[in-house]
C-alpha cells in the first residue's frame, strides 16, 4: 500500500479510466475520483458496507450524484492491516490518501473537506505504522487484493488477468510443467512439495479422467491467508486452476472450501460465473481445444479434511478420514483417478509465474524456498494482520519491522509459533533465523499453511501447548490409535501440569509418547500434533519443571497455580480490590490495608486487574 | 490377478517370493512370520488404523504399516526392533487405558485379539491415567450386544458392513477421543437399518460386539467346533457349530471356507434355534385315519410314498405326477431329484421353489 502511495498516480488513474470511462459529469471533478473501501471479512465486520452506503448518501447530498452513478466507490479485498479497518483510499486526481478506522459518521467530513475542497482530513489518515507495515513486504499475491473489485472480472482483466492462462494454453503441457518446475514453486499448504514435480507425476499417470483440486479448507486457528486471497482476488485462483488443469490434462477442477467462508464462496461463485461467460472456463478455452470446468464443494467443517486423502474422501461423500499413502493422489486420487491437490496460495502464484517467467519468480526468496509466503500475523504484536514476505526473510524483520514489535511496551518477545497446531515454537533466541521450509523444519517447527503467533513473556508455554493439543485432539478423525488416544492422554498430562498436580515423570512421559505418536500416526495431523509440546519442552523445559516441582507458573497464566498476595507496603488502602472480589476473599476496612483470605480466594484475578497501584502480586 | 513375481524381498532375513500387488503383511503371513495387527481382516481392504503392524523398512526413515505398504523389489523388512517394540507397547497401553479391562467376565476372553497382544507384549492398562468411556451397553436389538466401552475403533465392523455386506448400517460417528461406530443418528438397530447378518460380530477383535444368543453359554475354549454346511439355501456356506455339552450354543465363521470365507447371512449365523427346539420334527409323520399324525420310520414313510406314486401312475398315467424340490437343497440333491423324476416317473415334470 505504501509504495502505491508514493508511486500512485499512473497505476491508479489507468485502472480507473479503464474501468470507468465516461464523459465529465456535473459538479466537482468526479472524473479524477476513485474511492476504495475494503470489503474483506475484517472490513465488513468493521462496518464497511455502512461506510459505502454512507459515501453514496453523502456524495448525493453534496451534489455528486454523477460519482455514485459512475460507481466511483469501489469495493476491494483485504489489504492485510485488519487492525485498522475500515480502510478507505480516496484517490483524487491521481493522489491517494488512505484513511483508517473509518466509520459512517466520518464520511460527511471526508466528502466535504477532501473530495470537494481537496484538503485531506489529516487527523484520520493512516499513520507511519501503516507504511512500515507494508514497506518490508513483497506483494505478489496480495498486491491486487486491496486494489481491485473482487466481484468484477473486468477489474482483474484490467491488471493483466487471464494473460497467464492464455500464455500457458499456447504452450505445450510439458512446457508449462517445465516452467513451473524451473520456478521452484513449492506447495504452500505446509509440506512444501515441488508443485511442478507433483504435476509431472500426475501427467505421467495414464488413467483418465484426471482432476485438479484446489484445497481451500483452511483450518489452522487464526489463519486466514487463503480466505483473504479468495475474497480479494478469486480470479487468480481460478486462473491458477486453469493453468494446472491444462498442464496435467484435467478437464474438471474442484474447489474444496470450508462452509464457514460464506463470503469467499459467494465471490468464487460470482467469479466462476463471470469467467464462464467470458469463455475462460468451459469448452475450447482461448481456442486451444482445452475444456475445463470448476465445481465448488463445501466442506462441513472438519480440520482433517485439509489432509488430501481425507479431502478426497469428503468430496466422494464419505467420512473425511485419511488413508495410507501410497498410492498417492497423483496416481489414485479422486474416484481412484490421478488427482493433483494444490493449495489456494500455490495456485494463485501461477498466473504471475506464467506471465513474468520462472526466472523472475525464482529470483525472489532463498536458496531452496522460492517466491513469497503469506502469513497471518497474530498474537501479542502491535500490527496484526495479513502479510506477504519473501522466503528467507528473518523472523526479526517480520516481528519488529512489519509487526511493529510487541503489543505492550514492557513485554519482551518470548517465542513464535509457526505452522499452527502442527508447528513448533521458535524461542526468541533464534529470532535471526530465516523463514523458509528447511530452517523451520530443522528447528522442530514447520512452515505449515502460514499461521504465525507471536508470544510475549506473559505467555505460559505449557498452557500454549495445551491449547494446540486440545485442538488437534478434538479434530482427530479417530482412525488411528496414537492420534486418537495418544493426544488425549497428552492433553490430560498437560492439564494435570497446568492444574498443579503434575508428576516429575510427566515430562519424560510426554516426550516418549509424543515421539511415538509422531512416528506411528497415519497422517500429517497425528505426525505433527505433538510438535508444539515437544518443541516447548525442548526450549522451555524449565517452565514445565517449575509448574511441576515448584508449583509456579512463571508467566502467571495457569490459574490453579496462581496465588494472590497484597503487598502491604504498596497498598494505598483504596479498597477497590475488595469491591470487585466476587467471593468476598479480600478483607478490607476503610483506612486499613487489604488482606486476601486464601481459603476463600477463587483466583479470578479481578483484584489484580482492579488495583491501581500494582500492589497485588 | 497374479502380478509379476518379485523375488528379492527379505523379511527378518528370509527371502520371500512375492507378487507385485502384495503387501508386506501378506508376504510375511505367507512365510509364516507373524506381524501383530488389530484392524486387519483378509476379507477387507487394508486400513492402517491400529498402527500395530508398523515395521522397519531399510532406507526409510520412519516405520511403515505392513498392512498398507506394498512390497517393492529388493525391499528389506525387519518386523520388530526396539523402537517398534516400544511403540507397539505404548499403542496397546493407550488402547487399554480406554478399555474396561474386565477380562474375567468378558464374553470374549480367550478369543480376544487385544487380550492376546497385551499378554504377548506384557502390557496392562495402568501406564496412562485419564478419562475412560463409561457408555451404556446397547441391547436394543434381538441379535447383537454392543459394549462400546470395549471398542478399539479398528473400524472392521464399519468396513465389513460397507464393503462386504454393503448394508451401510454403521459408520464412525463423532470426532477425536469420542469417535465410535454407530448407526445414523445413533438409532437402535432394527430391520429398518440393519440386516442382522452379524458380519460385524464375526470381525470384531474384542468383546465390543458379541452374539446375544451365545452370551454366557461358555468360553471359546470349552466349545467343540463342528464344521458344517448351511442348510438354508443352496449356496453352500460353511460355518462352525459351537457345541458345548452336546448342545449347539452359537455359530462362528469359518474363515477358510472356500465358498464364503467366513461371511454369513442372518439365517446361517442366527437361525439355529430349531436344532434344540422341542417342536422340531425328528422322524417322518404319517397321517392316520383320524387325521392325526403318528411318528413313523423312514422305511414306513418311503414305502407309503412309493405305493401312492405307483398307484397314481397306474391309475392316471405317468404324466400326472412330478417332482418339486427346494432351494434349501444342494445342487447335487436337486440333480438327484430331477434324475429321479426322469428315470422313475419317466417325465420332465421337475421344478424348484428358487425363483427370485
Amino acid at each position: 500500500m505504501a509504495e502505491k502511495k508514493k508511486a500512485k498516480p499512473k497505476t491508479k488513474t489507468t485502472t480507473r479510466s479503464k474501468t470507468k470511462p465516461g464523459p465529465k459529469a456535473k459538479g466537482p471533478d468526479v472524473e479524477g475520483l476513485t474511492i476504495r473501501v475494503c470489503v474483506g471479512t475484517g472490513g465488513l465486520a468493521a462496518g464497511s458496507q455502512e461506510v459505502i452506503d454512507s459515501f453514496h448518501t453523502e456524495l448525493k447530498a453534496h451534489g455528486l450524484e454523477a460519482a455514485v452513478e459512475k460507481k466511483c466507490v469501489n469495493k476491494t479485498g483485504c489489504r492485510g492491516f485488519c487492525a485498522k479497518d475500515v480502510l478507505v483510499d480516496v484517490i483524487l486526481d491521481g493522489s491517494t490518501s488512505t484513511y483508517q478506522r473509518v466509520r459512517p459518521e466520518k464520511i460527511s467530513r471526508i466528502v466535504e473537506e477532501h473530495i470537494i475542497n481537496g484538503r485531506p482530513v489529516e487527523e484520520w489518515l493512516v499513520g507511519p505504522d501503516y507504511h512500515t507495515f507494508h514497506d518490508k513486504q513483497t506483494k505478489i499475491l496480495l498486491k491486487q487484493c486491496g486494489q481491485i473489485d473482487p466481484e468484477d472480472i473486468n477489474a482483474y482483466i484490467g491488471i493483466g488477468g487471464y494473460e497467464g492462462a492464455k500464455k500457458a494454453l499456447s504452450l505445450t503441457e510439458f512446457e508449462v510443467i517445465e516452467e513451473v518446475k524451473k520456478s521452484g514453486l513449492r506447495g504452500r499448504g505446509g509440506a512444501g512439495f515441488l508443485t511442478g514435480l507433483k504435476w509431472e507425476f500426475c501427467s505421467m499417470s495414464r488413467a483418465t479422467p484426471k482432476y485438479i483440486i484446489c484445497n481451500a479448507d483452511e483450518g489452522d486457528p487464526g489463519a486466514f491467508m487463503d480466505r483473504s486471497i479468495i475474497e480479494g482476488n478469486p480470479h487468480s485462483v481460478i486462473e491458477g486452476m486453469i493453468i494446472g488443469g491444462y498442464a496435467i490434462g484435467a478437464n474438471t477442477g474442484y474447489i474444496y472450501i470450508r462452509a464457514e467462508y460464506p463470503l469467499a464462496i459467494e465471490r468464487l461463485k460470482i467469479a466462476i460465473d463471470e469467467a464462464t461467460k467470458k469463455g475462460f472456463i468451459g469448452k475450447d478455452i482461448f481456442e486451444s481445444g482445452f475444456d475445463f470446468e470448476i465445481r465448488i464443494k463445501e466442506g462441513a467443517g472438519a480440520f482433517i479434511c485439509g489432509e488430501e486423502t481425507a479431502l478426497i474422501a469428503s468430496i466422494e461423500g464419505k467420512r473425511g478420514m485419511p488413508r495410507s499413502k501410497p498410492p498417492f493422489p497423483v496416481n489414485k486420487g479422486l474416484r481412484g483417478k490421478p488427482t493433483v491437490i494444490n493449495n489456494v496460495e500455490t495456485l494463485s502464484n501461477l498466473p504471475s509465474i506464467m506471465t513474468k517467467g520462472a526466472s523472475w519468480f525464482s529470483s525472489i526468496g532463498s536458496e531452496q524456498s522460492k517466491g513469497t509466503k503469506v502469513f497471518a500475523l497474530t498474537g501479542r504484536i502491535k500490527n496484526t494482520g495479513l502479510i506477504e514476505v519473501p522466503m528467507g526473510i528473518s523472523l526479526k524483520e517480520i516481528i519488529y519491522d512489519i509487526g511493529g514489535g510487541m503489543e505492550k511496551k514492557n513485554r519482551k518477545l518470548k517465542a513464535v509459533q509457526t505452522g499452527g497446531p502442527s508447528g513448533g515454537c521458535i524461542p526468541a533466541s533464534h529470532i535471526n533465523m530465516p523463514v523458509d521450509y528447511e530452517s523451520l523444519m530443522r528447528i522442530g517447527s514447520m512452515m505449515g499453511s502460514g499461521g504465525m503467533v507471536v508470544m510475549d513473556d506473559a505467555t505460559c508455554m505449557v498452557d500454549m501447548s495445551k491449547f494446540f493439543i486440545s485442538f488437534t485432539q478434538s479434530e482427530s478423525c479417530g482412525k488411528c490409535v496414537p492420534c486418537r488416544i495418544g493426544t488425549k492422554r497428552m492433553l490430560e498430562i498437560l492439564t494435570r501440569i497446568t492444574g498443579g498436580s503434575g508428576k516429575e515423570s510427566d515430562i519424560d512421559l510426554l516426550i516418549e509418547i509424543g515421539t511415538d505418536i509422531k512416528l506411528s500416526s497415519l497422517c500429517g495431523l497425528g505426525q505433527s500434533a505433538p510438535n508444539p509440546v515437544l518443541s516447548t519442552i525442548n526450549f522451555f523445559r524449565k517452565e514445565y519443571e517449575s509448574h511441576i516441582k515448584k508449583g509456579i507458573c512463571p508467566a502467571g497464566v495457569c490459574k490453579a497455580l496462581r496465588q494472590y498476595v497484597i503487598n502491604a507496603e504498596a497498598c494505598k488502602m483504596c479498597g477497590k480490590c475488595a469491591r470487585v472480589c466476587p467471593s468476598s476473599a479480600v478483607i478490607w476496612q476503610p483506612k486499613q490495608k487489604a488482606v486476601i483470605n486464601k481459603s476463600k480466594c477463587v483466583k479470578c484475578g479481578a483484584c489484580f486487574d482492579a488495583c491501581p497501584f500494582n500492589s497485588i502480586m | 490377478m497374479p502380478g509379476k513375481k518379485i523375488k528379492k524381498v527379505k523379511i527378518d532375513g528370509r527371502r520371500i517370493a512375492c507378487e507385485k500387488e502384495e503387501t508386506i503383511l501378506q508376504a510375511a503371513k505367507k512365510a509364516g512370520i507373524e506381524i501383530p495387527t488389530l484392524c486387519h481382516d483378509d476379507r477387507l481392504e487394508p486400513y492402517g488404523g491400529c498402527r500395530l503392524c508398523i515395521v522397519e523398512v531399510k532406507g526409510v526413515g520412519r516405520p511403515l504399516p505392513a498392512c498398507t505398504t506394498p512390497v517393492t523389489n529388493n525391499m528389506e523388512v525387519r518386523t520388530e526392533n526396539d523402537t517398534i517394540k516400544r511403540i507397539r507397547k505404548n499403542i496397546i497401553s493407550l488402547l487399554l487405558s480406554n478399555h474396561p479391562n474386565d477380562c474375567m467376565r468378558c464374553e470374549k476372553t480367550g478369543d480376544c485379539a487385544l487380550q492376546d497382544l497385551a499378554y504377548r507384549y506384557d502390557v496392562d492398562g495402568s501406564r496412562f491415567e485419564g478419562e475412560k468411556w463409561d457408555l451404556p451397553v446397547r441391547e436394543d436389538n434381538p441379535f447383537i450386544t454392543y459394549e462400546p466401552d470395549k471398542c478399539i475403533l479398528c473400524g472392521r465392523c464399519v468396513r465389513i458392513c460397507n464393503e462386504v455386506v454393503m448394508a451401510g448400517t454403521i459408520d464412525l460417528v463423532g470426532r477425536g477421543f469420542n469417535s465410535m461406530p454407530d448407526t445414523a443418528f445413533r438409532k437402535p438397530r432394527s430391520l429398518d437399518n440393519c440386516e442382522f447378518c452379524g458380519q460385524c460380530v464375526s470381525t470384531c477383535p474384542t468383546g465390543a460386539l458379541t452374539d446375544k444368543k451365545g452370551r454366557g453359554k461358555g468360553r471359546t475354549y470349552e466349545m467343540k467346533k463342528v464344521r458344517t454346511t448351511c442348510s438354508y439355501c443352496g449356496t453352500g456356506c460353511n460355518f462352525d457349530l459351537n457345541v458345548k455339552n452336546g448342545k449347539v450354543v452359537k455359530v462362528t465363521s469359518a474363515y477358510d471356507a472356500p465358498v464364503n470365507y467366513g461371511n454369513l447371512c442372518i439365517k446361517g449365523r442366527y437361525g439355529y434355534d430349531f436344532i434344540h427346539n422341542a417342536d422340531r420334527i425328528k422322524t417322518p409323520l404319517i397321517r392316520k385315519g383320524d387325521d392325526s399324525f403318528h411318528e413313523a420310520t423312514w422305511d414306513e414313510a418311503l414305502e407309503l410314498i412309493a405305493d401312492k406314486f405307483s398307484g397314481l401312475m397306474k391309475k392316471y398315467g405317468n404324466k400326472t405326477v412330478g417332482a418339486f424340490s427346494s432351494s434349501r437343497c444342494t445342487n447335487e440333491e436337486n440333480f438327484l431329484i430331477s434324475k429321479f423324476a426322469r428315470t422313475v416317473f419317466r417325465n420332465n415334470n421337475v421344478d424348484n421353489c428358487a425363483r427370485v
